[in-house]
């Protein structure tokens, strides 16, 4: 169906079946990752790292929600809700709302537990629901927590209501404020790269846990109540205790993000937890191709980048019409809801979608000859 | 005034107006097993195009009133209804076999793009309903019911019982719950499904304009914004109903508007003051999961037996 994107993964694969090349690679890769904060900020400035760093958390919170939707097949639509406790706890615990100070290694933790603890609590009464029952349960459980979030200024002030809560702590670590900028040898680091290398760290960890539960037992586990739960209750797997470790696994993912952002901004409010930012990022792994880690995180990477480069609409119009004729912020949403109906027609698996979604796709031609393809293959 | 019965009314009218949107979506999710999430862009477009064309009647004709009226809710309903018609063509249609959630995204994508199409067009003020319903007030079991209210709930029930009949009896409502059964085996019968899902947007559409001027009329100033919420809610009925049950979205409907206005009254007094109405939401929601908690598939739901 995409020569292009085939050619490009049967590339791959051959590069990765010969080790020098494999070496190589990924040396090339760290390098560009680790010089990409300076690249964007000579070539795009420096509010472009700030987006960079957006995308990272993005990234998270997309392989967090990628558990929930892509691997355990529950539609989650109030994902965003899990973000927001893990930012809220940071912002409570670090901040001189109740003029407590705690240090990030510990906070970090307790938002993935708590965060966890939410998940579950989200999960319990929705064991029984199914699809689209679901769906709007877990939208209702993100409102409620958001309405909470935005009336809870009164009687007791905890926080702070609509204006949300400022001067947050910035993240520190062993010393190092990453609000400040850093001189290492001759080399100045801002703040926006300090950021960019922690999120980092944090991103390729859970990339790293992501791939290692994908074919583990318990990710099998989550694959097969996707594809289909009676079976999958029959040949011996807990459905109960499994899902709800995809929601607290998901939902944990999406507390440690929700505190790397409370830190990393130093400001929150409902505002930033809507249900657009939960469909937001359910988008970015539908458009990336679910269940597939690299696919999620194209996904997050376009949804974050596309909506930012939009900015330049009224630049392009002065370049290409010789004046400004519509407001690009108000052109902005309508070009991206575009981008994503034309997007999903065309790739309907998404843009790197995992191999057994894309089979599932061509499956209506024909089951069994694609079962007698696989067979050969694995005899060959 | 007596809170009991007044709060009865406003959930009524509220819930009528659900009901009416909820239909929308339970007849598409009856037929495709797909959430329109473009259904409450298309209430918002009934709102706004019923007032461009009354302001520009009220404005440049002398017409009576009432013809203007009939004008602009005709004009919203038919373009309601192509733009029903196209989302289907456009968004929905190509991906007829693709998996679940990729209509979804595009229903979401449809959405936003309505919504700042609504935004280009007619700005981001809140435009409100012109003055021409003069409004009565009668005093009923010591609750305050206006003419519009009662006009709302009383064209709400005529349009319910429309749709029911023709579902029920007509040869396009035999048509379309066979289709809803089965497009294959409604095809092998010399139905063609495809004008049926069309008619059944178009017919989806109709309402939710008429909800749309409703809205308008009843609740204040139209806004860009206005299908989202709306949507929500309504979707949230017909899912409390037990979604793709006709009768199901109109009784979630009600039940919904019902709870919400009552726990806008009583809120506060149940949670001992620590919660105003502003938690209305959340007591809609929360009673939503109590529900379902219940019963898994929705008040009218059926039980779907599992396939082994």
């Amino acid at each position: 169906m995409r020569p292009g994107l085939n050619k490009l993964q049967t590339g791959w694969h051959a590069l990765q079946r010969d080790r020098r090349s494999v070496v190589i690679t990924w040396l090339a890769l760290g390098l560009i990752l680790a010089c990409l904060p300076f690249l964007t900020e000579l070539s795009l400035g420096r509010s472009w790292v700030r987006i960079l760093d957006f995308t990272l958390l993005y990234i998270m919170l997309a392989l967090g929600l990628n558990i929930v939707v892509g691997y355990a097949g529950l539609l989650d639509l109030g994902y965003i809700a899990f973000y927001a406790v893990g930012a809220y706890l940071y912002a409570l615990l670090a901040s001189p709302q109740f003029g407590l100070h705690w240090p990030v290694w510990a906070i970090l933790p307790l938002g993935a537990l708590v965060a966890g603890v939410f998940g579950v609590l989200l999960g319990a009464p929705t064991l029984k629901l199914r699809g689209d029952y679901l769906a709007i349960v877990t939208l209702g459980f993100g409102e409620i927590v958001r309405i909470f979030l935005n009336n809870l200024n009164t009687p007791y002030n905890i926080t702070n209501g609509p204006q949300g809560i400022s001067q947050i702590d910035p993240i520190q670590i062993g010393g190092i404020d990453l609000h400040q900028t850093q001189h290492l040898l001759t080399l100045t680091i801002p703040s926006t790269h300090l950021y960019y290398y922690l999120f980092l760290i944090f991103t390729l960890l859970i990339i790293f846990v992501s791939i290692r539960l994908q074919d583990s037992r318990i990710g099998r586990a989550w694959i097969a109540i996707r594809e289909d739960e009676v079976a999958a209750s029959a040949m011996g797997i807990n459905t109960r205790n499994i899902k709800l470790l995809a929601f607290a696994m998901g939902a944990s993912f999406g507390g440690i993000s929700g505190g790397l952002f409370a830190g990393f901004q130093g400001f929150i409010s409902p505002e930033s937890f809507t249900l657009f930012e939960s469909i937001i990022v359910l988008c970015m792994i539908v458009l990336g191709g679910m269940g597939n880690i690299a696919g999620v995180i194209l996904g997050a990477i376009l949804l974050t980048i596309f909506p930012e480069a939009l900015r330049y609409l009224g630049e392009w119009q002065q370049l290409l019409l010789g004046r400004v004729w519509v407001d690009p912020n108000d052109l902005r949403l309508l070009i991206f809801g575009l981008a994503l109906v034309l997007s999903m027609i065309f790739h309907p698996a998404g843009l790197l979608p995992s191999t057994r979604r894309a089979r599932e796709l061509h499956a209506r031609r024909s089951i069994l000859a694609q079962e007698q393809d696989s067979l050969y293959e694995q005899q060959r | 005034m007596d809170i009991f019965s007044q709060q009865l009314i406003n959930g009524l009218v509220l819930g009528s107006i659900y009901a009416l949107i909820a239909l929308g979506y339970t007849m598409v999710y009856g037929i495709l097993g797909l959430i329109n999430f473009a259904h409450g862009e298309i209430t918002m477009f009934g709102a706004m195009v019923s007032l461009a064309i009354l302001h520009a009647l009220l404005l440049h004709t002398g017409l009576p009133t009432a013809m203007i009226f009939a004008l602009a809710l005709l004009g919203a309903i038919g373009f309601c209804m192509a733009l029903g018609f196209s989302i289907e063509r456009v968004a929905y249609r190509p991906l007829r076999n693709a998996p679940r959630l990729a209509p979804l995204i595009t229903a979401i994508g449809m959405s936003i793009v309505l919504q700042n199409t609504a935004m280009l067009i007619w700005g981001k003020k809140f435009l409100s309903f012109p003055d021409i319903i003069p409004i009565q007030r009668y005093q009923i079991a010591g609750a305050n019911i206006t003419n519009l209210q009662v006009a709302i709930i009383v064209l709400a029930i005529v349009l319910m019982l429309g749709l029911w009949t023709l579902i029920q009896r007509s040869r396009l409502g035999r048509a379309m719950r066979a289709t809803a059964q089965s497009p294959e085996l409604a095809a092998l019968m010399g139905i063609n499904p495809n004008r049926i899902i069309s008619a059944t947007f178009m017919l989806g559409a109709a309402l939710a304009a008429i909800a749309g001027i409703m809205v308008n009329a009843y609740y204040g100033p139209a806004h860009y914004t206005m299908g989202f919420m709306l949507g929500l809610k309504a979707f949230t009925a017909a899912v409390l109903g037990g979604i793709g049950n006709i009768a199901g979205a109109m009784l979630g409907g009600l039940v919904l508007g019902l709870i919400e206005s009552f726990g806008a009254g009583y809120i506060s007094q149940l949670s001992g003051g620590f919660m105003g109405s502003n938690y209305q939401s959340v007591f809609a929601f929360t009673v939503l999961i109590i529900i379902l908690v219940f019963r898994p598939s929705g008040l009218l739901g059926e039980r779907v037996g599992e396939r082994v």
